[in-house]
């Protein structure tokens, strides 16, 4: 492996992690915050001192990296952030116990909207914001972000976008992986700020504005209420349940639409299945919980809401959909499973994924009846290599069995405060960066339940699950860290 | 620029690196779907895979905003087919890879006009050059010409009892009572543009750059000077080896062509009756002695297997042949190669790529001083290339002692009506002239990128 290569690009990753640790300074300030803007200091010195003696320590004599070295880097460029990005919420004393404050950062970099804080809206504007922010810098990826500001990134980076973006394949859109990058930062920010100004002409105030939409854009879903985004007004929850269902989408698609590709976009069997699942299930979901609510809007707007949020694996919720009945609550939980499209900042196993397996699946089912028959299985109109269809088998096999390994491990717990259902949704829920699950972890509720080990467990089930899983077990081998 | 390359064989990938070290934006198309994901990975550029001449698939790899497309695929008729369509889509330039003996000059020309290429290139062919450029002088390792033979660059490896060994840079001219320039020395992995104080080692590789008639005077100072090889061994029968083989019996020499394959043997002697063609297998040291590999001037193994063109080069170093001309495809192979002793390799893909990188760095640059010639040189850590002088070049009739250059830079000619001088310092550019200028680890594009 390329030690020196992987350590190089890991201080530049904790170089900028102190450069984004610099905004929630600046609201710190703002709010005369002055005890968590010294928190914040204190971890900016640390992943300076870090990032700058990586940096100088070694410095690369080849710059050529491989698969493995990608993976490597990945997986260890998101424990550095998390590591040192929760230190302002241990030392604000805000939350006491590190583990705890390990849970609220990592579920703020995969964009999961867990948390383990019991009143939200005690805490500090400063750690607040920072949350949410790290909604944004973990939905499009820490390293992409790297990528398209350094020019100095290691050759052949394809392999650290491959292991970081979610889906089954990366598609670059600009010859150059660094230009790619910046379409794709260009796009999410242009999003961000299209959310932002749509909330403030609604009336949210620019703080709650900044947040939300953060937390939409990497669909996050941090909130800053206890009851979510529930008290804002409806023109205000049609908007952000509107930008989760768009954060869900495949970004390619957004840039075929900058360059008036119109008829590629139609032609998208991935967007179409993606709408056609939200457009059922909301309409199952109207029809279960009509009595409930006053009216058909009302009733359209909060399953829309539930629906965009749970498909998008955001979290945000405008009602409590704990207490729906068992149908709907199937159908959620059905859509944690399924997320977003493939090369949006949702998680789950991607739209795409399920598309090629249904496809695969048929392919069998032909194949038992033709047993000589030859099949191709194709996407977006062209044919998929066997090795992915292949790697989506056996993706799906390994998510099982970890989800299934993580549920049973959390069951253990000592005390039995927790039913099937909880422990089962709160898996789901981390695993698939939602946030909130179902009983005792719904959208009213929280994770501080959970002991410091289970705790721990569900953010290993975070980090898998936003790096999709093979990252996280080949990067911490250690049979890869050998010098080469 | 946005340059589609279609095909990523060898040929290909040898382009495509070389132009995306240069700046540029590539885009690979190759029907084979595994190759594409190879040349993604190691290269930084995008892959769409399907076929050259689908045009779906072009489009989809921009085919429209291309400013030039290259086809290099095997086949030249799909590459002529690629061109045209993509030139029709609104490719602004496209270069077709054409190396059918079966399209001569003429043929060529009227082809190029019809599918309005912008230039068709033949790798075997520039192999071939060189290797006849370097048959004429066998003492050098290297040899580029600017301006038809007007100057000169040539390279020499000075082996242990070199007279050159030992020397100082400034004491060279008045030893030789020759006008030249010693512009870059290689040493070890390092290129170095030497001062007058720098001192010569054996185990350098030295560019030397003067007029012609100068490195013959040189040589002969040296005692290198030999005449051109007369009698030449060729091993393998391949297109490299057709166009050589023609070009060295058009000057007069005695070439001796040895392949295994007895279809391509027959097809070499019908096309080139003038050639002494051997039925066999070269790696048996038998026929090769039996053919004369101890008389022959030069030995020359052009197979389409880098490894046993070294090893068969290296057995031909081992029995004193005088001069032994390697070709590697490869590019691993060539480091390899020279650690062997074998001092001149000849690479097509070397050749495709300086032709390339000379054509878009011209193609880039339609304003301002253009580059007319671009040789990658020192094994390619150097470059010579030839400015045209334009008239709005800012230090025109300034002495160049007082122009700050950048450092690794070093004007090794000026060429001015038909003459060739090496310039000091109190010469100066004027309009119309053309300036061959040695640059390492820069990469120039117009002559006003040299002033620091």
């Amino acid at each position: 492996m390329n030690r020196r290569m992987v350590l190089n690009t890991l201080g530049h990753i904790a170089i900028a992690l102190a450069g984004l640790m610099a905004l929630p300074c600046v609201v710190s300030v703002i709010y005369g915050e002055l005890k968590i803007l010294w928190c914040f200091l204190i971890a900016i010195g640390i992943a300076l001192i870090l990032g700058l003696t990586l940096k100088f320590t070694s410095k690369p004599g080849n710059k050529i990296i491989y698969a493995k070295e990608g993976f490597v880097i990945v997986t260890f460029a998101w424990i550095i952030m998390s590591v040192i990005g929760a230190l302002p919420f241990f030392l604000s004393g805000e939350i006491p116990d590190y583990i705890d404050a390990l849970f609220e950062m990592v579920s703020g970099f995969t964009t999961t909207g867990a948390s383990i804080i019991p009143d939200v809206e005690s805490m500090s504007r400063g750690l607040l914001f920072w949350r949410s922010f790290s909604h944004w810098i973990g939905g499009m990826g820490v390293l992409v972000f790297v990528m398209a500001l350094l020019p100095n990134m290691p050759d052949r980076s394809i392999h650290i976008m491959r292991a970081e973006m979610p889906g089954p394949e990366v598609d670059k859109l600009l010859p150059r992986a660094r230009d790619t990058a910046k379409i794709l930062y260009i796009i999410y920010i242009v999003m961000t700020a299209a959310e932002i100004i749509l909330l403030l002409a609604g009336g949210m105030p620019l703080f709650d504005s900044l947040v939300h939409s953060f937390g939409t854009a990497g669909t996050g879903g941090f909130g800053i209420k206890s009851d979510s985004i529930g008290g804002y007004s409806p023109y205000l929850q049609w908007v952000i349940g509107i930008f989760m269902l768009l954060f869900g989408v495949n970004f390619n698609l957004y840039y075929l639409l900058l360059l008036g590709k119109f008829k590629s976009i139609l032609r998208s069997t991935e967007l179409w299945t993606y709408i056609s699942i939200v457009l059922v299930s909301i309409a199952i979901i109207t029809v279960n919980v009509y009595n409930m609510y006053d009216g058909f809007w009302e009733t359209l707007r909060h399953s829309t809401f539930q629906v965009s949020t749970i498909i998008s694996t955001t979290g945000y919720s405008t009602v409590d959909y704990d207490l729906w009945p068992g149908l709907s609550k199937a159908i959620l939980l059905f859509l944690m499973i399924v997320g977003g499209c493939a090369g949006s900042t949702a998680g789950g196993i991607k739209v795409s994924r399920v598309v090629i397996l249904i496809k695969s699946i048929i392919r069998e089912l032909k194949r038992a009846i033709h047993p000589r028959s030859v099949n191709v299985v194709k996407l977006e109109g062209k044919k998929l290599d066997e090795q992915v269809v292949s790697g989506v088998t056996s993706y799906l096999a390994i998510y099982v069995a970890s989800v299934i390994l993580i549920f049973i491990t959390l069951s253990f717990e000592p005390e039995h405060v927790f039913g099937v259902e909880t422990n089962l949704s709160a898996t789901l829920a981390c695993f698939n960066n939602i946030g909130p699950g179902l009983d005792a972890v719904g959208p009213t509720l929280n994770y501080s339940g959970y002991n410091g080990f289970s705790t721990f467990l569900l953010t290993v089930a975070m980090l898998m699950g936003r790096l999709e899983i093979f990252p996280v077990i080949l990067g911490l081998n250690p049979f890869l860290w050998k010098k080469r | 620029m946005n340059i589609i390359v279609v095909g990523c064989g060898k040929i290909g990938r040898a382009v495509i690196s070389a132009l995306v070290n240069e700046g540029h934006d590539v885009v690979a198309i190759d029907k084979n779907q595994e190759k594409v994901e190879e040349v993604t990975n190691q290269i930084d550029i995008m892959g769409v895979c399907g076929s050259g001449t689908d045009c779906d698939t072009l489009l989809d790899a921009g085919a429209g905003k291309a400013d030039v497309f290259l086809a290099t695929t095997a086949s030249d008729e799909l590459n002529m087919l690629s061109c045209f369509i993509a030139k029709n889509l609104g490719a602004k330039n496209t270069v077709a890879r054409i190396r059918d003996r079966a399209y001569s000059e003429n043929n060529l020309n009227f082809l190029s006009q019809q599918l309005k290429l912008r230039m068709s290139f033949n790798p075997e062919k520039l192999a071939a050059h060189d290797i006849y450029n370097v048959l004429k002088l066998p003492t050098v390792a290297h040899i580029e010409t600017f301006s038809t033979r007007r100057f000169e660059i040539v390279e020499l490896v000075l082996r242990e009892d070199s007279p050159l060994a030992g020397v100082r840079i400034m004491d060279l001219r008045k030893k030789y009572h020759a006008n030249f320039l010693i512009c870059a020395v290689l040493r070890g992995e390092e290129v170095i543009i030497p001062g007058g104080d720098f001192g010569l080692e054996s185990g350098d590789r030295i560019a030397i750059t003067a007029a012609p008639t100068e490195i013959i005077k040189l040589l002969r100072h040296l005692k290198l000077a030999k005449k051109q090889a007369k009698n030449v061994m060729i091993l393998g029968a391949s297109r490299t080896a057709y166009y050589l083989t023609k070009l060295l019996l058009a000057s007069g020499s005695n070439v001796t062509v040895i392949d295994k394959d007895p279809d391509v043997c027959n097809k070499f002697s019908e096309a080139l009756p003038g050639a002494n063609v051997i039925l066999g297998d070269g790696a048996q040291q038998e026929i090769l002695h039996e053919e004369g590999l101890n008389t022959v001037d030069a030995f020359i193994s052009l197979t389409g297997i880098d490894e046993e063109n070294i090893l068969l080069s290296y057995y031909a170093q081992s029995q004193e042949v005088p001069k032994v001309i390697t070709k590697v495809n490869r590019d691993e192979f060539i480091s390899l190669a020279n650690r062997l002793g074998l001092d001149t390799i000849i690479s097509p893909r070397r050749a495709i790529s300086d032709l390339m990188l000379r054509y878009t760095r011209a193609t880039e640059n339609t304003v301002g001083s253009n580059i007319e010639t671009l040789y990658k040189i020192m094994e390619e850590h150097a470059e010579a290339l030839k400015f045209k002088v334009s008239p709005d070049f800012k230090y025109l009739n300034v002495p160049l002692k007082d122009i700050n250059f950048k450092k690794n830079i070093l004007i090794a000619g000026i060429l001015r009506n038909r003459k060739a001088m090496v310039p000091t310092g109190d010469d100066v550019f004027m309009e119309g002239d053309k300036a061959i200028v040695i640059s390492a680890g820069h990469k120039l594009r117009d002559l006003q990128d040299i002033i620091a």
